[in-house]
């Protein structure tokens, strides 16, 4: 059966049915929905939901309510997130699986909270100091804000990192009609659980994520955010702190084929390639549709993983093409991720800043 | 969960020996939650120690217990996180007086709160970590670092603070107190937030910019009116239990989205965008939505993207909605149908009018101010609706009349989709027959 719904209701149907038991934030426009739902739905399915005084303390209750075992998430937008900046590096340091909703809205600053953009496509990923990679998926329908919450659950626990579901305000108010049955509970994986009362927390091999141990669970545990030996206790020695660091970045880097994720539609002697990401990928699809009814070939990439940025599937996508047009509600963000790798082939940006959608026509009218 | 017994420890220190500097009264009131602990015979992994940042901030690294060593000023954060997630936890925070600056919303919210908490502030009066720099404790006239002639800000009072924001227990004392581990032990059993403000030195810096002492302390603590005891012991509900409690009381199941079964037939054959542009309060958002879950019980697919003000209550109320017999995935289209409900719409309108295509239609309402446009026009008359429609109607009779001139759907599925409403449902089914009737007459029979 059809259902009538917007991408908030289905983001807080994702984090319930991947087992989220623990959820803290504050107002904001457009992921106040989020917070809201949660604080009615989340006591209800036998876990909390709080609002915190401010960003910081949201995001900091997550973090201490995962360590003691819980599947946290929290959402918010732009200035909320900046907010978040300082715990986020906490989360990438301390290995914490969490899931953060950023729901973009126009900045800088207060900008418009109830426009639409996406402006913080490069911010979720440099967000905080160090440089240290994070996971971002990006939903481009009502019905993918439900699949990527799943799997950004699944994706938190399996790496121990902040997971970002980045989508935005048209995504998570605009009402959409779907089929029911495409909300069924994904297999989700489990926190996994160090059960050797004495086996060791480790950095090597620098790939391998650790499993967890929660507070309370018969033998104490350690965390800490400066950096640290195996027993979270703090050191400058050199080797142990570089062990540290590249295990950080390795446990990510090294597993990309498991996070990467696009759907490709590519035409038989194209030699345009567009590409898009939320909200905006569907002006995309609406655009490949009218440039090939009128006869002439395009090829598309709808990005559902952003960061790492999928490059396996984008180069094989720019095979034959010598153009590619990526359309995005910034001034230009992530073409430049596409500049990175386009081995010299022409970047076009199709962008908007003002605070209105990126029109199908005004994207076909790039595809030349 | 499962629980480990634990033989009661002598002591819940590890091997490692502290860091601090000689004189440093962060040692003592280490050595005085030890105390506590064994004096409450705690399972080691069932107490958390959550450190803040700063030579306080070191403290977790010389216990067996678990602990969270965090950032500057958030360590109540963590703490109410973790206390939260699992209430069994004992959860002691550790913190500098530059903490309590820092993260004083945070301070003053958990105890508001009353989350269940035991907050043990290193009160040396300065920052020691960063070299002597003056806190919010630093009392007037006190040369810090930062404060070459003389500290001009008042000094915070921590226990004060705590408790006039309703914190169940607060406690000012120093390091030098025999009866310290006692106190703290006492916090930690008290139920609810638990705050022990603990003067000390920092032998470094303070003692030294101030030729400070114990005597000196002493003598500074009465000065000011901040004397060693009680701020608040008091019984208030936990946060944590209050919360379980409230969550038993509430019954109810997570929402699940319902489900719209297929009733009606529709005879839409192609997309079809309607703009109803109108005021706030006049729910046209409401109307768009019942249009679409009318639409979808007549077996089409709807889209609907609202646009209003940040201030809900005032200005223009826009929703654009989108019928179509195939699923949609792009809501932002050219429009097929305008619609002005309330002047308030005017100038959205009359953006959207001017983007409507050759077969476009305008529909307005007698009396509202004109649009240019070159698109084929209907004029609604409220005199023909055979009832006096108020503001909040109109929406819902400009949708009943769209229906109606373009053969949307059955007008019955509209008068099925508000009938589940909770309130108001038999008005809008004269509503509906309204605005049906104006469209007929306005029409002029060529429907
Ligand atoms: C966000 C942030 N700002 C500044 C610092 C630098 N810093 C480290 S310790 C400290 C002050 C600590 O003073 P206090 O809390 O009184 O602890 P003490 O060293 O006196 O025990 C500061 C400002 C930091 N770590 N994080
Ligand atoms: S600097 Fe001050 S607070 Fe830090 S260890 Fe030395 S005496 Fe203690
Ligand atoms: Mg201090």
């Amino acid at each position: 059966m059809r259902s009538y719904l917007d991408g908030s209701t289905a983001i807080v149907l994702g984090a319930l049915d991947a087992g989220c038991d623990f959820f803290a934030g504050y107002p904001i426009t457009p992921a106040s929905g989020i917070l809201m739902s949660m604080m009615r739905d989340l006591p209800r399915a036998g876990g909390v939901a709080i609002q915190g005084e401010d960003e910081i303390a949201s995001i900091g209750m997550c973090l201490g309510a995962a360590l003691a075992g819980a599947r946290a998430m929290t959402a918010t937008s732009g200035p909320g997130l900046s907010l978040y900046s300082e715990n986020l590096g906490l989360a990438i340091m301390g290995e914490v699986p969490l899931v953060v909703v950023d729901v973009q809205r126009l900045g800088p600053a207060t900008g418009g909270a109830t426009t639409v953009a996406q402006g913080d496509v490069q911010f979720v990923r440099w967000g905080t100091s160090g440089g240290y990679p994070i996971i971002a998926l990006a939903p481009s329908t009502i019905g993918e804000c439900y699949t990527l919450t799943m799997k950004a659950f699944d994706l938190a626990e399996r790496f121990r990192v902040p997971v970002f579901v980045l989508t935005d305000k048209d995504l998570n108010l605009t009402l959409g009609t779907v089929e029911l049955d495409d909300f069924t509970p994904a297999e989700v994986r489990r926190r996994e659980i160090d059960a050797a009362p004495d086996s060791m927390y480790r950095f090597d091999p620098s790939d391998q994520t650790n499993p967890m141990v929660r507070y309370g669970s018969g033998r104490p545990v350690r965390f800490t955010g400066s950096t640290h030996d195996e027993h979270a206790f703090i050191t400058k020695d050199s080797e142990r702190v570089e062990a540290l660091n590249r295990h950080l970045i390795d446990k990510i880097e090294q597993h990309r084929d498991e996070i990467e994720s696009t759907v490709t539609d590519l035409e038989e002697g194209a030699r345009t390639l567009v590409v898009s990401y939320g909200s905006t990928a569907a002006s995309m699809r609406a655009a490949v549709r009218a440039t090939r009814a009128e006869g002439r070939a395009v090829s598309m990439i709808t990005l559902l993983s952003l960061w790492p940025v999928p490059e396996t599937a984008l180069v094989q996508a720019m095979d034959g093409v010598d153009r590619i047009v990526v359309a995005e509600l910034n001034p230009g963000l992530y073409a430049r991720e596409i500049e990175r790798i386009a081995g010299g082939r022409t970047v076009v940006p199709v962008t908007r800043i003002d605070g209105e959608m990126l029109a199908p026509e005004q994207i076909a009218g790039a595809l030349a | 969960m499962t629980s480990v017994t634990v033989t009661p420890l002598g002591s819940f220190r590890n091997e490692r020996s502290y860091p601090f500097c000689p004189g440093c009264g962060h040692g003592p009131i280490l050595d005085a939650l030890d105390r506590a602990l064994t004096i409450r015979k705690i399972d080691p992994d069932k107490v958390v120690i959550v450190s803040d940042i700063g030579c306080s901030g070191l403290s977790d690294q010389y216990f067996a217990t678990s602990a969270f060593h965090g950032l500057h000023g958030r360590s109540i954060t963590y703490a109410s996180g973790i206390k939260l997630a699992d209430p069994g936890l004992e959860v002691v925070v550790i913190m500098g007086d530059g903490g309590t600056g820092i993260g004083g919303a945070h301070l003053i919210n958990a105890a508001r709160r009353n989350v269940g908490i035991t907050v043990i502030v290193m009160n040396n009066l300065n920052f020691g970590m960063t070299g002597g720099q003056h806190s919010t404790t630093t009392p007037q006239g006190a040369i810090t670092s930062t404060t070459p002639g003389g500290n001009l800000e008042r000094p915070l009072d921590i226990c004060g603070t705590a408790a006039v924001n309703g914190a169940a227990y607060a406690y000012r004392g120093t390091s030098f107190d025999d009866d310290l581990g006692d106190r703290i032990a006492e916090a930690m059993g008290h139920p609810g937030f638990a705050i022990l403000d603990i003067w000390e030195l920092c032998s470094a810096y303070y003692v030294r910019t101030n030729r400070f002492s114990r005597k000196g302390m002493e003598e500074t603590m009465e000065e000011l009116g901040l004397p060693r005891g009680f701020a608040a012991r008091r019984d208030t509900p936990e946060y944590s239990a209050a919360y379980r409690a409230a969550a038993a009381a509430d019954a109810g199941s997570p929402r699940r989205p319902a489900g719209i079964p297929v009733a009606h037939r529709s005879n839409l054959t192609r997309r079809t965008a309607v703009v109803l542009a109108g005021a706030a309060g006049g729910r046209v958002l409401s109307a768009a939505r019942s249009a679409a879950q009318a639409g979808i019980a007549s077996g089409l697919w709807a889209a609907q993207r609202d646009d209003y003000p940040v201030t809900v209550k005032t200005g223009h109320s826009v929703a654009t909605l989108v019928l179509d017999p195939e699923p949609i995935d792009d809501v932002t289209t050219i429009p097929d149908v305008v619609v002005l409900v309330a002047p308030e719409g005017r100038a959205r309108a009359a953006r959207e009018a001017a983007r409507l295509g050759a077969d476009g239609l305008f529909v307005t309402v007698a009396g509202l101010p004109s649009v240019e446009h070159h698109a084929a026009m209907v004029t609604l008359d409220p005199a023909d609706a055979g009832m006096l429609l108020a503001k909040g109607d109109m929406a819902l009779a400009c949708v009943a009349a769209v229906v109606t001139l373009r053969d949307l759907f059955p007008l019955r599925a509209l008068h099925e989709a508000v009938a589940a409403a909770p309130k108001g449902a038999e008005r809008m089914h004269e509503v509906i027959e309204a605005g049906a009737a104006m469209a007929a007459i306005a029409a002029g029979g060529s429907l």
